[in-house]
Order: C-alpha cells, then sequence, then structure tokens
C-alpha cells in the first residue's frame, strides 16, 4: 500500500489514442479522457462495446503509448510495461504449454526467482485460488473456469499494486462468475491494490467496486462516476437484492441505457449503408 | 464448456465406455494394417506375376524376387564395396549431420528473423531467391569443392533441409498469439525469456511439422550427394548397380533407404508426442500420412 494517500495509484489526463486503420483512416478510440483511482480503489468501468474500455487498460499497463496525454501510475509517468501492474486479459492469455503450477510461477521465475522458491509461491496461490491438487495439469485439461483462476493467480502472485482486469469473466456462466466474483473480493482484501475492473454487467460492476465510471459511445470520455458505499465485506449473491443495490442499479443503468443505444444505432447504420 | 463444480472434469469418463472405445480403436488399427498388407502383397504380387507372363520387361523395371535375392546377396555376402551396415551407417550419418544442423540453422535463423523487422527486411529477397533455385544441382560443386568424403554429402543435405525448417520457423514466430506475448511481457519476461519460453515452443508445431519433410531431404541430399561421386554409401551402392545395368540392384537400394526413411518418421513422430503434450488431444491427434 502506498505511504502517500495523497498520490492517485492510476491516473489519466486528456488521454487520446487514436489507431491507424486498415483502410488508411485514422480512429479516435479514446478522446481527453480523465480518470484516477486510489490506491487500493476498485474501479469499476462499464460502456458500450467499442468505446476504448480495453484501450484504456492497455494504455495503463504501458502495452501501448497515448497518442496525447499524460498516463501515470504511482505518480510516475508510464512510459513502458511496469512491474507493479498485474494485467488479466479479455481472452485467455495462459501459456497454453505450461502446466498450471508453471504458469503461475513464470511470473516470479521471469523476475529471478529460484525455481523452488516461484513453485512454493505458486503452490500458495493455487490452493488460495481453489486449484490445490491441479498443479500438473496442462490448460486445455481444465474447465474454463479453472482457467481464469489460474490466470487471476498469475497475476496476483506478483503482488502487483495497480490490477487490471478486461471483462475477466465474461465468458463463464452466471453461477461460476458469481462465485469468482466473491472469490476475487476475497482475495483482493488481502491484498488491495488499485483495480479497474472492466465488464459489461452492470450487477457485476456494482458488487465489486468502490466507483462505477460509465464510459461514453466511442470516442470513449467519462460520461459520469457513480460512488458505491454498500458495505464491505460483501457477497455478491446476496447484495443484489438489497435496496440500496436495485436504486444504484437503475440510476447507473440511466446513465449507460443512451449511450448503449448510440452505440448500438451506430453499428447498424454501418451495417445497413 | 459450463462447468459448474470443478471436480466434475477432475474424474475420469465412465470407465465402460472408455474401455469399448479403445477396443474399437485396436481393432480399426488391426484392420487397417491387414489391408496395408494386402495391398503390397497385391502390388508386388502383380508385378513379379507380369514379369512371369512377359508383360514387364525385368531388365528395365526390376522383379520383387530379383530384389530379395540381391538384398540377400548383400547381407550374406556383403557388397562389392564393403558390407551392407556400413553402407547404410555411412548415408545415415550424412543424413543425420546434415538434418542436424540444418534444422538448428533453420530454427535460430527462422526465429532470429521472425522476431526481429529488420534483419527480416534486410534477407527475404535474398532468402527467397535462394529458395526458388534448384539446389540439388550445388551438389555437383560441393562435391568438386569438398571431395568424396562425408563433408560434401552434409553441406548438401544442410543446403536441402534448411529452406523448409526455415520458412516454417519464421511463419510460426509470425503467428504466436499476440495475447500470449503481452501477458509474458506484464508478467516479466525479458525479450529473450519470451523467445525462449513463448515464441519458441509456439512456432515448435509449425517447426516439427517440417521435420517430417526434412529428414526426407537430408537422405535425399545424402543419397544424391554420393550418387555424384563418394568412395562408399547407399548412393554409390545404387550408382554401381546401375553402372552394371542391374535394375534389382537399384531397387533394392532405395528399398533400404525406404526403411530408414520409415523408422526416421517413426522416431520423428514419437518425438512430437513428447514434446507437444501440452496440445489437446483432437489436435495432436494420429492426422498423419
Ligand atoms: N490496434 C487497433 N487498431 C485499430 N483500431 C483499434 C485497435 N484496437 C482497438 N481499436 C478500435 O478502438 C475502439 C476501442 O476498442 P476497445 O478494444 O478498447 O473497445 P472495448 O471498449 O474494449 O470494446 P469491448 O467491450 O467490445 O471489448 C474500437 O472501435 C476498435 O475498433
Ligand atoms: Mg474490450
Amino acid at each position: 500500500m502506498s505511504s502517500s494517500p495523497s498520490i492517485n495509484a492510476i491516473e489519466l489526463r486528456g488521454v487520446t489514442k487514436r489507431f491507424a486503420t486498415p483502410s488508411g483512416g485514422i480512429h479516435t478510440a479514446l478522446r481527453d479522457l480523465d480518470m484516477e483511482v486510489a490506491p487500493g480503489e476498485f474501479c469499476a468501468v462499464v460502456g458500450p462495446t467499442g468505446c476504448g474500455k480495453s484501450t484504456t487498460l492497455t494504455l495503463v499497463s504501458g502495452l501501448e503509448k497515448a497518442s496525447r496525454g499524460t498516463v501515470k501510475v504511482d505518480g510516475r509517468p508510464v512510459t513502458g510495461v511496469t512491474p507493479g501492474v498485474g494485467f488479466m486479459f479479455q481472452t485467455d492469455a495462459v501459456f497454453p504449454w505450461k502446466s498450471v503450477l508453471d504458469n503461475v510461477a513464470a511470473g516470479p521465475r521471469f523476475r529471478g526467482a529460484g525455481r523452488r522458491k516461484a513453485n512454493d509461491a505458486a503452490r500458495d496461490w493455487l490452493r488460495r485460488v481453489g486449484l490445490a491438487g491441479f498443479e500438473d495439469r496442462y490448460p486445455h485439461q481444465l474447465s474454463g473456469g479453472m482457467r481464469k483462476r489460474v490466470a487471476l493467480a498469475q497475476s496476483l502472485i506478483n503482488e502487483p499494486r495497480v490490477l487490471l482486469m478486461d471483462e475477466p469473466f465474461a465468458a463463464l456462466d452466471v453461477q461460476t462468475r458469481s462465485i469468482m466474483s466473491d472469490e476475487l473480493l476475497g482475495l483482493w482484501e488481502q491484498t488491495r491494490p488499485a483495480v479497474i475492473f472492466v465488464t459489461h454487467d452492470l450487477e457485476e460492476a456494482i458488487a465489486l467496486a468502490d466507483k462505477v465510471i460509465v464510459l461514453t459511445a466511442g470516442p470513449g470520455r467519462i460520461k459520469a462516476t457513480f460512488r458505491i458505499d454498500l458495505p464491505r465485506p460483501r457477497k455478491a449473491q446476496e447484495i443484489r437484492f438489497t435496496d440500496a443495490f436495485v436504486s444504484l442499479y437503475s440510476e447507473i443503468w440511466e446513465a449507460l441505457r443512451s449511450e448503449v443505444e448510440t452505440a448500438y444505432a451506430r453499428s447498424t447504420a454501418e451495417v445497413t449503408t | 464448456m459450463a462447468v459448474h463444480q470443478p471436480a466434475v472434469v477432475a474424474v475420469d469418463a465412465d470407465e465402460g465406455s472408455v474401455r469399448s472405445r479403445i477396443s474399437g480403436r485396436v481393432r480399426r488399427r488391426i484392420l487397417i494394417n491387414v489391408c496395408r498388407v494386402a495391398l503390397l502383397g497385391g502390388a508386388l504380387g502383380g508385378w513379379e506375376l507380369g514379369v512371369n507372363t512377359n508383360h514387364i520387361d525385368p531388365f528395365f523395371w526390376g522383379q520383387p524376387s530379383g530384389i530379395y535375392k540381391q538384398l540377400k546377396t548383400w547381407i550374406t555376402d556383403g557388397t562389392p564395396q564393403g558390407s551392407l551396415a556400413d553402407q547404410i551407417l555411412v548415408t545415415l550419418q550424412e543424413a543425420v549431420y546434415g538434418f542436424l544442423i540444418g534444422v538448428s540453422l533453420g530454427v535460430v535463423l527462422g526465429i532470429a528473423l521472425g522476431r526481429n523487422r529488420f534483419l527480416a527486411d534486410l534477407f527475404s529477397p535474398f532468402i527467397k531467391v535462394a529458395n526458388s533455385i534448384p539446389r540439388i544441382v550445388l551438389g555437383a560443386l560441393f562435391t568438386v569443392a569438398f571431395g568424396f568424403g562425408l563433408t560434401s554429402k552434409v553441406i548438401l543435405a544442410v543446403v536441402l533441409v534448411f529452406f523448409g525448417v526455415f520458412f516454417n520457423a519464421f511463419q510460426g514466430t509470425r503467428e504466436v498469439d499476440r495475447n500470449l506475448l503481452s501477458n509474458a511481457r506484464i508478467l516479466g519476461a525479458s525479450r529473450w525469456q519470451t523467445t525462449r519460453q513463448v515464441v519458441l515452443p509456439s512456432a515448435f508445431t509449425w517447426i516439427l511439422a517440417s521435420l517430417h519433410i526434412s529428414f526426407g531431404f537430408a537422405l535425399i541430399g545424402a543419397v544424391v550427394g554420393e550418387l555424384l561421386g563418394a568412395d562408399k554409401g547407399m548412393g554409390l551402392l545404387i550408382r554401381s548397380a546401375q553402372n552394371n545395368f542391374n535394375a534389382n540392384g537399384v531397387l533394392a537400394g532405395m528399398a533400404v533407404i525406404g526403411v530408414i526413411a520409415l523408422v526416421a518418421e517413426a522416431l520423428i513422430t514419437a518425438l512430437e508426442n513428447r514434446l507437444l503434450r501440452w496440445r489437446p488431444p483432437q489436435m495432436a491427434g494420429d492426422a498423419g500420412v
């Protein structure tokens, strides 16, 4: 945890990101985006498809550079991949040729830890995500939910101060997803990194986060920010039915709906023209 | 894909159905092998019959019984240039050296160029030209330059093996999942670690696919090198049979080389299955021809 709470864990100021499109044009994915996440804060980001949520995460992680504006992690401008940042990708990114144990131990091994030490830490994390006994499996021998747990352990073993999650549970069925949400909260409480959690699922966003940010239809910028003051520790399945949750849901959905409709109208217009 | 309890996947499928599936597979294997033997027997029998009924001239085309006799003579009395085992070993040594060197060069350069845009742009026109010329002709040059010994054959085999492996390694490097590369970077991998632990295993599927053809090329390189000029080896044996108008000798030499190629193929398949254990079975399955 950062010793000086005044410095934001993540800070984006006037960030614009443009891509060259295959047809030779320029596509603006983000325009003048401002966003901040305090140390230890859990921030969910929702927005219509294609509004630049994944792009925001790649900028914070240092995998891509902003076209304009500044991105800071722990007060320092991001110039490349930063050691204290973890990233769970939208699609499966565990290494298919490594066993579950080697996948989780990969981070410490890359960073120079000895095999023994890395394996011990990996076993500990596998236990924490509920995968003890699956050390020797290969990813294709696991269910989708188990692969997500491997990815989670793989990120958390590096003890990131900033954790970026790009729709990590989108591919899972509803029951598994709510189980994973609860487990994520439990693990997050242990090390308390600052989190940006991208999701399509508004319920999931409210159940998990301290703060929900709604982005506009692309180019993405902040439409509204909502504080979620529901008490912790939370249980995703139970919190859903409280009055506070329901009123937050309708309030945020009101902000999100018009953006989703805009994005939808745009995409159908593209198809028909 | 939806699994509600992790325990479900940990338990094996119903044992009885697994067993019946296995016995079904064994039965199919046996049937296929019986059919293969019948096909081979039919072809050889037809050939022999064709010779006996004067439809095929054995002077040009040989005949199965003659090939068999020739092989027997070589095995029991040796060949004019020493024992048959010696000839096989010489050719095998040339082919294996050429194969190993060619594969190593192909993998290293393929991955290096696949990972480095500048090198790729620099070398690509040269490699394309070198690949499109009929390289086997270089064998004549090598024989003159490096003599009748091992070196000229190994170099010819290397030249033949290199390109197939190189292009596959290059393509495999280019096709690595970008997500996996990003993940490795985030987890703290250096460029070299990424190459070793992400690019190489990922490109391995492509590289191994090229090895099957490559050993064949290595054998061709060794045998053609010997045909062009050698003092030992299967190529020389075939050459002297040809000089004596002994069609059965040429074909017997080819049969021996064929057996070598089959054994090598089986070894490479075993290696492939070992190295690609991580792949889901429907991808790693025996779809080989
Ligand atoms: N490398 C790229 N080159 C060109 N355009 C890109 C690139 N990456 C993203 N884009 C475009 O930028 C926009 C934002 O993409 P992004 O992946 O951030 O959306 P998203 O909000 O994550 O969408 P989803 O919810 O569907 O995952 C999209 O219109 C996309 O087409
Ligand atoms: Mg996305």
